[in-house]
């Protein structure tokens, strides 16, 4: 089998092409495994489109110029996007949105239009105001411009909604920062003066873009096809009949290049099915296969906004009946076409909430289980809703790769799969669009298989939901909340996760009475437990700054105590090799120099990382590193459930790496950008835009909500790039909570941040003026002050480093060409216990 | 609280010699034990925090010594055999299944205090000493 590729990268996931602007990388999107590629029988010719056929021959040449002889030729051609000639779209800039290619010049050109001097929030414009053109307009948004959307028809998604949903779905999208223009097209596009693109409507008004996207819809890639003389249908595409062939019995074509009795399919699942009918076919294990129908249903994923259409969404059947259910206030409207009995369901329309979009377009065909309007109605009205355990086996939960109730429910009762994961690796249902996912858990739910959220043995309940008990009752220790609502006497994982909550509820010292107790050994003693049983000490740095005199210091104490030190990627000094007993006396040292606790050993705030911003550098705009000392010095010392970075540059040219924190910050010549979501280390992320142009004050007021958000409802050990990936709703619910207070909440989360403000102490200095504290930093409670003999240092490179690799053996320098006779750095420190 | 309430006795058996207590190849740990039936004083039993651990030297050796919510009283011997470092006496402590354990603060598996096995792997054993209160002071015997 040869494969002949126009595009440079084997196939990927069209529909998930969107992530790519986000989380996903090419690997992610990738279609075929290992094993496709090894496959002797495949040969794959990428970068090579065919451009002519010899039907009569059976030949097809490639731009290559490679001849390649057929038995049987499979047309998978796609579509081309369709660029109405407006003038000016082929200016630099101007974009289509449908191949990896076109996102990644996307992603530049954005990039060049948010950096650069004077670089304040852009505006990129999306011709075309369907399902694509709004996933598009979503992708400018990740990107950091301000998306316009323009398109010609009265409302939006016109061919999936109707005229009241489209009204609502403007209005829902609106307030996520899409501009919306509707009823009018585009006139024009011209270069400007300073070098973006001035896009002209039909009604006169001029839109300042960096980018213009054009997402006017598609048209079969049906070139070759026309111009070997096989028959294309009045709206293009290659006609077959059902089982897919051409006229030409040797010719065969499928997906959206296909027109299967002149009708063409822009989506994913009939493509599969046509390529399983012509598989079929071809390897004789199917000879009877035929493409007939195909379900239609979309929606709208990405943007955070519901949107769901099913069916015959325009109520077309003769006689058809619709039910609507329309409520502005709550933002939500859902319309039901049901068959002129009101018995049979024929289609639907969800916009603002699309719950229950999934066990509805089950029902497709099928006798409804109650009265219409009770299905649609908000639950409590005397709703009856629809559940998993109504549908028939037969409804199909996963459109996209046609995986049925039935089929799901068999891969869990034979115990193929008890998680959404290996539903998703046994089924293939939930890997193509993903809106079915939601889905898979319920039809898990009602199988019986429940997904535990119990923090541990001893506490059924989530850590959100021990935290908001923690938070309602009011109790302080961990023994009357075990009492109350755990059994047995706790262990690692909650006790710790309770010392947390604690430590944001009730305030106090985190070694005061029990609490001390409950931490682990790095919050027990103040300092980062080494593999050899010593710690290692931070001082903060707020922002990374430090004078002269507060390095002397530094190095005095590391001299004195024998600590290796080592320079962290947080912008702080790290020492290391303390033993347990001296610790006090290096803090002791530490805080007469004016430093405090650097939380280094905590679930906690660590630093805020700063570039020099305006204070030195030519090209900043604001003052980075004043801003990145008040954070440092605001959230010093929260408690979270998980540890927190953060960092701050003075410019888009980012050289803090903010983007790669838990919350980022980037100055714009008018205000700060806030992006959250970041981290580096196992899984790196890229922190997405939260906010943007926002002045300092409002800067500080969305983290303080962010990060109050996120210790309240955070699982343990949950960095924040999951945690908001876990929200229903995503990165646009985290918007709607901290910046329109959709939930309520945001007094209480303000509330309780300036409570934490208010009254942090440092913690180090507290012990040392406590003795009962103080009294807990001995290795041996017999022998105060004798050192742990198990504890050895060597010279390692001129450095002290605990004796003993535990995997594997020291670099050997000298074998990289170092002389290895002198030392690298510093003088040798002796080895040995500190005199 | 009485002072028979806290005495806890092991069996003699389960508290092995100083090699075995420490599974690296060269401990360099000064071993001196005391006579079998020594016993070593640690501290007050008020220096004992319920459920937490302190530190002892005792015959040479570092002893983890804790005390539960219920007043029993456990030593193991100090160093974690996952790691080689000697600090299980700062692990958390608290209870799996009933049975009441400390988790190693480096790699967090955890080690029953009454037996010294390892939950995650009943392969590996620390050895375990026997504790009692005299006149209020903790005391680590077998040495
Ligand atoms: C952003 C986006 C989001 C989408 N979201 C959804 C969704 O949520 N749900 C859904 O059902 N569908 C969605 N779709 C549509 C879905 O991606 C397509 O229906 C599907 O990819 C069609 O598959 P295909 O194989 O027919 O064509 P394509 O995926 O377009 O593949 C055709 C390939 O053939 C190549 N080619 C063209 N001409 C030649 C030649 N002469 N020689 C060699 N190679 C050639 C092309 O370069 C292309 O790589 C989305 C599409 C886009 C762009
Ligand atoms: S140091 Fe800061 S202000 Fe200067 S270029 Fe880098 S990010 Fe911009
Ligand atoms: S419906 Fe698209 S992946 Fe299941």
């Amino acid at each position: 089998m040869v494969v002949l590729a126009e595009e440079s990268r084997p196939a990927y996931d069209r529909v998930a092409l969107s992530s790519y602007v986000g989380e996903a990388s090419e690997d992610d999107l990738a279609l075929a495994d290992d094993g496709f590629h090894a496959d002797s029988l495949v040969e794959l010719h990428l970068d090579d489109p065919a451009v002519a056929v010899d039907r009569d021959r059976r030949v097809v040449t490639t731009r290559k110029g490679r001849s390649v002889a057929y038995d049987e030729l499979v047309l998978a051609t796609g579509s081309v996007p369709f660029v109405p000639p407006v003038p000016g779209r082929d200016l630099d800039g101007v974009f289509v949105y449908r191949t990896l290619d076109d996102l990644d010049g996307l992603r530049e050109a954005a990039e060049q239009a948010t950096v650069g001097a004077g670089a304040g929030r852009r505006s990129g414009v999306v011709v075309g105001g369907g399902l694509l053109g709004l996933e598009a307009a979503n992708a400018l948004r990740r990107l950091g411009l301000s998306p316009h959307v323009v398109e010609m028809a009265p409302r939006l998604m016109p061919v999936q909604v109707d005229e009241p949903g489209g009204a609502l779905l403007a209005r829902l999208v609106s307030e996520l920062g899409l501009r919306i223009h509707t009823g009018v097209s585009t006139s024009s596009i011209a270069r400007d003066h300073r070098g973006g693109l001035t896009v002209t409507l039909s009604d006169g008004l001029e839109l300042d873009a960096s980018v213009v996207v054009f997402s006017a819809g598609i048209r079969p890639a049906d070139g070759l096809a026309r111009e070997v003389g096989l028959e294309v249908g009045e709206r293009g595409g290659v006609l077959v009949d059902e089982r897919c062939r051409t006229a030409d019995e040797h010719v065969w074509a499928i997906g959206e290049v296909a027109a299967v009795r002149g009708r063409t399919y822009g989506l994913v699942a009939p493509g599969y099915a046509m390529a399983e009918v012509v598989a079929g076919r071809l390897a004789g294990d199917d000879a009877e296969g035929r493409f007939t129908e195909a379900d239609m249903s979309t929606k709208l994923k990405l943007l955070g906004v519901d949107v769901a259409s099913f069916g015959d969404a325009h109520a077309s059947t003769p006689g058809a009946l619709e039910v609507r259910l329309d409520d502005p206030v709550a933002g939500t409207y859902s319309k039901l076409v049901v068959s002129d009995d009101a018995q049979t369901l024929l289609g639907g329309v969800l916009v603002g909430d699309a719950a229950n979009y999934e066990t509805l377009r089950g029902f497709l065909g099928e006798k409804l289980p109650g009265d219409p309007m009770s299905l649609i109605a908000p639950a409590g009205d005397g709703a009856v809703g629809v559940g998993i355990d109504a549908l028939p086996d037969g409804a199909q939960i996963c459109s996209c790769n046609a995986v049925t109730k039935g089929a799901l429910v068999h891969a869990i009762t034979s115990g193929e799969a008890a998680t959404v994961p290996q539903l998703k690796a046994c089924t293939r249902a939930g890997t193509t669009c993903g809106s079915c996912v939601p889905t898979l858990g319920k039809v898990l739910a009602s199988c019986g298989v429940e997904v535990s959220k119990a923090l541990c043995e001893h506490f059924s309940q989530s850590r959100a939901e021990l935290y908001e008990i923690v938070m309602a009752t009011g109790l302080t220790t961990f023994s009357d909340i075990l009492t109350e609502y755990g059994t047995g006497r706790g262990c690692d994982v909650c006790k710790p996760a309770v010392a947390s909550m604690l430590a944001t509820l009730a305030g106090g010292h985190v070694l005061d009475g029990e609490q001390a107790t409950l931490q682990d050994t790095n919050d027990h003693f103040l300092a980062n437990m080494q593999r050899n049983g010593t710690y290692s000490v931070v001082p903060r740095l707020p922002g990374g700054e430090v004078t002269g005199d507060g390095l002397i210091a530094i190095g005095e104490v590391a001299r004195d105590f024998g600590l290796y030190t080592k320079i962290t990627g947080g912008q702080r000094i790290d020492m290391f090799g303390a033993r347990l007993d001296d610790l006090p006396a290096i803090w002791r040292r530490l805080v007469d120099a004016g430093f405090e606790s650097g939380h280094a050993y905590g679930k906690a705030l660590r630093t805020v990382k700063s570039c020099v911003g305006t204070d030195w550098c030519r090209y900043g705009v604001q003052d980075s590193v004043g801003l990145a000392v008040a954070l440092e010095l605001r959230y010093r010392g929260l408690r979270s459930p998980h540890k927190l970075k953060s960092g701050v540059s003075g410019c888009a040219r980012e050289c803090a790496e903010a983007r790669s924190k838990d919350f980022g910050i980037i100055a714009t010549e008018t205000g700060w950008n806030l992006y959250v979501g970041g981290n580096g280390g196992f899984t790196p992320r890229h922190a997405e835009l939260l906010a943007s142009d926002l002045d300092t004050a409002t800067l500080v007021r969305t983290i303080d909500r962010f990060l109050m958000f996120y210790v309240r409802t955070a699982d343990r050990l949950q960095r924040t790039a999951p945690w908001i990936e876990s929200l229903d709703g995503g990165i646009e619910h985290l918007h709607a909570v901290v910046m329109e207070d959709s939930l309520g909440i945001c007094a209480s989360l303000d509330a309780q941040m300036a409570r934490h403000v208010r009254s942090y102490a440092d913690e180090w200095a507290a012990v040392l003026d406590d003795d009962d504290k103080l009294a807990r930093f001995t290795s041996f409670v017999n022998a105060p002050g004798t050192p742990d003999p198990t504890i050895e240092f060597v010279d390692h490179h001129g450095h002290r480093v605990p004796a003993g690799m535990k995997d594997g053996q020291p670099t050997d320098l000298g074998a990289l060409g170092f002389d290895t006779s002198v030392p690298i750095a510093g003088p040798t420190i002796p080895v040995g216990a500190p005199a | 609280m009485t002072a028979q309430a806290d005495v806890r006795l092991h069996p003699a058996g389960t508290t092995a010699g100083a090699e075995a207590k420490d599974p690296r190849p060269d401990p360099g740990v000064p071993t001196t034990p005391e006579p079998a039936d020594g016993w070593t004083p640690i501290c007050p039993l008020e220096r004992l925090q319920r459920e937490r651990g302190v530190g002892a030297l005792v015959g040479g050796e570092p002893v983890a010594v804790f005390r539960t919510h219920d007043d029993a009283l456990y030593a193991l011997h100090n160093v974690d055999p996952f790691s080689g470092a000697s600090v299980l006496s700062r692990g958390i402590v608290g209870d799996l299944a009933g049975t009441p354990v400390v988790a190693s603060p480096l790699f967090k598996q955890h080690f029953a205090l009454d037996t010294g096995t390892a939950v995650e792997d009943p392969t590996v054993t620390v050895a375990t000493y026997p504790v009692r209160v005299v006149d209020g002071t903790v005391e680590v015997g077998g040495a």
